[in-house]
């Protein structure tokens, strides 16, 4: 909402300054966003209407013109322009030399191709207007001035440039502050100044009105009053220039006389208005009711909108002829040829206006404002105000009396409020004096009072004040919130403290990030390409996607039922910009359709962590590179879920080949006390050809959720470090090829039991001296006891059996 | 064989002063000091000795043996310390060459905001609740007094999955949720920390962010509460200098309702560019639970009252950080993310 601070200061008397009013208004409530102020320099007085006597071609210059004019001084000027709308006899504003425009431009006398030019011919741009805001035909060329403006006047007062306006920022329970009258006594209301609100001499029920046309409302759920007034004579011209002005400084385009002077009570008082072209009503008669299925009609804006029961609509005796509150029809528009005019002012139902406005993408000043309910109580009074408006400037004539249409009058209960219970709600002793006196101030009318407090009736423009809280809150935003204490809770002394998963969800993040990873957090919506990429098989169950109905792209259409697509767009995007060597983890939520809707009102959700590497810890000056490849995020695997209360013996990888978006070769599925947690591998070659990537990714995905509880975020108990010294053996095997590794360590640590502290393979050799198709492993051991030093002997009788069992189960050949 | 001696002791300390090393002093020792060493093999001759020479050669003998053991000693002592300045000067490194660093993982921003903000409300006794990120609209809007039709739905543009189901737009569901898990217990202290999502996206909006909601529900809880509760936060967020202005504003599930602003971290509440020259930041929203609310979770409005708040994690995040460009923290640009 755009306030005029001169039409302001004609509504209330204001001694402070804009910037004053403006704190005065965000301090209690009404949020002033910016002072808007002219940008030229309004006190130079060498703006001034001139009159073009005479307008000759440049003889240098085809696209000069020579402008002989009047600024009122008694001496004819010179003036060169570029500008190709200029006619002898406009008026037009002219900046003199001295004068300073947009920009701290300063105007000068200037010789252009030979000619002397004595001030520049100004351009509403130039002026500091906004165009969007004036009629289009001057948004280009010379603002031309209307003929009634005296010449040698100042501009800045024609144009009313000195003007201050301010933008507020209305929160929805605020919408009575869409008129000017309700901003004046806002203010009225913070300083106590004088309010001079617009006087109106009552229109009569009846009378002649009510003889020429009558109103029907048929939908009276979503229509609760109607008031029509009849206007005759009319004679459609532009407004008058201090109209036009207003509606402009408003951020409103003028048009004509009639229409002016309904969009200028809409602002003055936030009651919308609609005129229709009396002779074009069928019938001459109004019927408020819901549209028909199928039925049509053209708006205003030549458009052609389908209608369906659940909008309402004005009708004539035949057909609609305006969608209530939103916008009226082409057929019954105001035109020059328009004799009388009947005049609308309605309250419509708030809800049904904004789901018509939407369902028509229609949103306009008018629906703004029903929807967010006028005042229900002044709609005759607008009408009233309008009809005086239009006589006044010589619009039209009054047709006695008027129809209102109410059938249902509204009944307000009044509301309690007691003193103890403000003061009890905002922790202040404000004494019962200022709380009348602030009610007062807002209009709010006293039914009764005693001892506990008032029964109190809010103004009728004031619809949000509902409750004793509402009240309250009115007391306390007068009150002023600066001058309510700051105190703490005296309550229940509480323990804040995290949940056992909370807790573990902080413990993984920590640990991933002191194991070298940065912590990446993506969209929770993606594009179900980013699921072909992967490639999904059809019908696999993480294509079972929630969609968004309404998303703001394909992109972010769908939500996710896995991280990986998310993560891998990041590593794609970095090593777009050469961040080539990467490793990311992400912890979020995905979402699993699981039945919803139909046994499930929500999908589930479930919480995720997974991981990404790629590229390598390059080579420095003194080591050799180290691959982020599998190795590396399977070692990260095992840190973190030792780290998070499990042993090792408790984790297992097993071979997979067809996990979605992975390479059969390369990828495990990671157990934890047998149970599935989440995988392990190397990003699918195809996939990553699709995203652009040419360097190996490896990844993992755990389901946070799956952990085993009984050990999740809790370390077992610290193990004693033991005073023995422990004894270190290397055991190296020849195996097959196809052995797998994990199976020949799970032997060793079955078979060496407790007192195997650590096995390590510290070395993977395949070539000469071994056969083709084996390879050797060599194993470094390190025996201890808890309670003695273990001799030799006991040492070498564990590694036999170790020895023995590799032979018997693998053919292992024993190399020592 | 006292001559015998002093010719070995003469041959010995010249031989002695040819030892460069450790090694050679080693041999020096065994040649004439070991078990089958010149000195040993003079001596085995004592027993042919008379009674009254053998205690005067014994103690010539000690004397020999005492002078080259001692020579041995002190010689020891000087090469080993040239070995050491030796090997030392050997061992020099350039110390200029660059260390080798590990690398270190570093949180998000958003994450270490919302684990900042989490310690500070629990050190207040909050605890901290979650909620689903797909809600039905029973939670996000109706049991927050925002029935269909609302104007203030308009101010939370949503996605929806289905006419009852949506990306939640605020934490506040979790509000109504766990006041009908917890009714009638007193006092609901609890923080919301979370994902949320609105259909806007410019270079002010993302259509997923995070928010942070506090509800404090118990008996007599005090607009004044509020303040200091907030007050505290803001302090230890910010700093301990920060000052809380309070403005009146709405929201539908609070009455009275107020928007926080604190005094801007870059002028000190001088005015400057950051904060449009007002010398404040907005920062959150908050109020009294609306009694709607209170009634619709369970709890009389007439015996207790509450309050709650929410503030946006990427706000706080980029005005903590400095960071002018709230794209930045989704784009996950490693160059980006290792600064913190």
């Amino acid at each position: 909402m755009l306030v005029s601070w001169k039409w302001l200061n004609e509504l209330v008397e204001i001694e402070q300054t804009p910037e004053e009013i403006a704190n005065l208004l965000t301090m209690s409530g009404i949020e002033v966003e910016g002072i808007i102020s002219s940008e030229i320099d309004l006190h130079t007085q060498f703006l001034k209407v001139g009159l073009i006597e005479e307008v000759t071609k440049h003889p240098q210059a085809d696209k000069l013109v020579i402008c002989k004019l009047d600024v009122g001084d008694g001496q004819s000027r010179i003036i060169v322009t570029g500008a190709s709308n200029v006619q002898a006899g406009q008026k037009v504003p002219v900046a003199l030399p001295g004068a300073v425009l947009v920009g701290g431009k300063m105007i000068k006398p200037a010789v252009l191709r030979g000619v002397a030019s004595d001030g520049m011919l100004c351009s509403a741009d130039e002026l500091g207007i906004e165009v969007d805001k004036i009629p289009p035909e001057q948004r280009t060329g010379i603002y031309i001035l209307p003929d009634d403006v005296a010449i040698g006047a100042d501009v800045v007062k024609v144009l009313n440039l000195d003007d201050v306006v301010l933008e507020l920022g209305l929160t929805p329970n605020r919408a009575d502050c869409l008129g000017m009258v309700n901003v004046a006594r806002e203010i009225a209301a913070l300083t106590g100044g004088k309010l001079h609100l617009p006087q109106v001499e009552d229109s009569v029920e009846g009378g002649e009105c009510a003889k020429l046309t009558r109103v029907d409302i048929e939908a009276k759920d979503l229509c609760q009053r109607y008031v029509a007034r009849l206007i005759k004579d009319i004679k459609i011209t532009p407004s008058p220039l201090w109209l036009q002005q207003r509606l402009m400084a408003v951020g409103v385009r003028p048009i004509n006389n009639v229409v002016d002077v309904t969009n200028y009570i809409m602002m003055e008082t936030g009651q919308p208005l609609h005129a229709f072209d009396y002779d074009c009503l069928k019938g001459k008669r109004i019927v408020v009711r819901r549209a028909n299925e199928g039925e049509e009609i053209v708006t205003l804006d030549g458009q052609l909108r389908k209608l369906n029961p659940e909008m309402l609509v004005i009708a004539d005796e035949e057909r609609a002829v305006g969608i209530a509150g939103v916008m009226g029809g082409l057929d019954t528009e105001v035109t020059a040829s328009t004799k009388t005019i009947l005049l609308e002012s309605a309250y419509f139902h708030g809800p049904s206006i904004r789901r018509t406005s939407y369902a028509l993408g229609l949103r306009s000043e008018a629906s703004m404002r029903f929807e967010k309910a006028v005042d229900l109580e002044q709609a005759r009074f607008v009408a009233d105000r309008t009809v005086q408006l239009l006589v006044e400037i010589g619009a039209g004539t009054p047709v006695d009396g008027c129809v209102d249409c109410y059938p249902v009058r509204e009944e307000k209960q009044p509301i309690k409020l007691r003193i103890k219970r403000v003061n009890q709600i905002l922790g202040t002793d404000i004494s019962p004096e200022t709380m009348e006196e602030i009610l007062k101030s807002l209009r709010i009318k006293i039914v009764e009072k005693n001892e506990e407090g008032w029964l109190l009736l809010p103004p009728t423009y004031r619809r949000d004040i509902e409750l004793e809280v509402d009240f309250i809150e009115e007391i306390a935003r007068l009150y002023d919130y600066e001058k309510i204490p700051t105190t703490l809770p005296e309550g229940t002394t509480t323990q804040g403290m995290r949940t056992a998963e909370q807790k573990l969800c902080k413990k993984i993040r920590k640990t991933m990030v002191a194991q070298g990873l940065m912590e990446v957090i993506t969209y929770s919506f993606i594009n179900p390409q980013q699921l072909d990429d992967l490639g999904l098989p059809d019908g696999h169950p993480l294509r079972e996607t929630i969609a968004i109905q309404n998303p703001l792209s394909e992109e972010q259409s769908v939500m996710r039922t896995t991280l990986l697509p998310g993560l891998l767009a990041i590593v794609q995007k970095n090593i777009n910009k050469q961040n080539k060597n990467l490793k990311l983890f992400e912890m979020g939520k995905v979402f699993y359709v699981n039945g919803f809707p139909t046994e499930k009102r929500l999908p589930t959700e479930k919480l995720f962590l997974a991981a990404v590497s790629t590229g390598e810890k390059e080579k420095s000056w003194a080591y050799q590179a180290e691959k982020y490849d599998f190795y590396y995020l399977k070692g990260v695997v095992e840190n973190l879920l030792e780290v998070i209360g499990y042993t090792l013996n408790e984790v297992s990888f097993e071979n997979a080949d067809n996990l979605p978006g992975l390479h059969p070769g390369r990828s495990a599925i990671i157990k934890v006390k047998g149970k599935e947690i989440g995988v392990l591998g190397e990003v699918h070659p195809l996939t990553l050809e699709k995203l652009g990537i040419d360097q190996k990714v490896a990844m993992f995905n755990i389901n946070v959720e799956s952990l085993p509880i009984e050990n999740r975020g809790h370390k077992m108990l610290v193990v004693p470090v033991t005073k023995y010294p422990a004894v270190r053996r290397d055991l190296a095997i020849v195996v097959p090829e196809e052995v797998n590794t994990g199976a020949v360590e799970a032997l060793i640590r079955k078979k060496a039991g407790s007192r195997l502290k650590e096995l390590r393979l510290f070395d993977l050799y395949r070539g000469e001296q071994i056969q083709e198709g084996y390879k050797s492993l060599a194993f470094s051991l390190t025996w201890q006891a808890p309670d003695k030093t273990l001799t030799d002997d006991e040492v070498k009788e564990l590694h036999q059996k170790i020895d023995q069992a590799l032979q018997k189960e693998f053919g292992a050949d024993l190399r020592r | 064989m006292r001559e015998q001696l002093h010719l070995l002791k003469e041959k010995a300390e010249k031989e002695i002063l040819q030892c460069t090393s450790l090694n050679d002093l080693n041999d020096f020792r065994i040649k004439y000091l070991g078990k089958k060493g010149e000195l040993t093999q003079i001596l085995r001759g004592m027993g042919k000795l008379s009674a009254e020479e053998r205690p005067l050669i014994g103690q010539l003998a000690n004397e020999v043996r005492d002078s080259l053991e001692s020579k041995l000693q002190e010689l020891t002592e000087v090469i080993k310390k040239k070995e050491l300045e030796r090997s030392l000067s050997a061992e020099k490194i350039d110390i200029t060459l660059p260390g080798i660093r590990p690398e270190l993982g570093r949180q998000h921003p958003l994450s270490i905001v919302i684990e900042e903000i989490e310690e500070i409300f629990m050190g207040m006794g909050f605890t901290i609740e979650e909620g689903p990120e797909i809600e039905l609209d029973y939670y996000n809007f109706e049991a927050l007094n925002i029935p269909k039709d609302h104007p203030a739905r308009e101010m939370q543009d949503s996605f929806y999955i289905s006419p009852e189901v949506l990306l939640r737009t605020h934490t506040s569901p979790v509000q109504a949720r766990t006041m009908e898990k917890m009714r009638p217990q007193l006092p609901v202290k609890i923080i919301v920390p979370g994902k949320v999502y609105r259909r806007d996206d410019d270079a002010t909006h993302s259509p997923m962010f995070h928010q942070v909601e506090g509800l404090l529900i118990d008996k007599n809880v005090r607009f004044s509460d509020l303040k200091g509760v907030l007050l505290n936060f803001a302090r230890q967020m910010f700093g301990a200098n920060q000052k809380i202005r309070l403005r009146p504003s709405f929201f539908p599930f609070t009455e009275p309702s107020a928007e926080v602003d604190i005094s801007c971290i870059m002028c000190k509440g001088a005015g400057c560019r950051t904060c449009g020259h007002t010398g404040w930041l907005e920062i959150l929203g908050s109020g009294m639970v609306h009694p709607r609310v209170l009634e619709m979770g369970g709890y009389n409005p007439e015996e207790v009252s509450g309050f709650a708040f929410g503030m946006g994690v990427e706000r706080i995040t980029m005005l903590k950080y400095g960071i002018d460009d709230l794209r930045l923290l989704f784009e996950n640009d490693v160059r980006f993310l290792r600064q913190f």
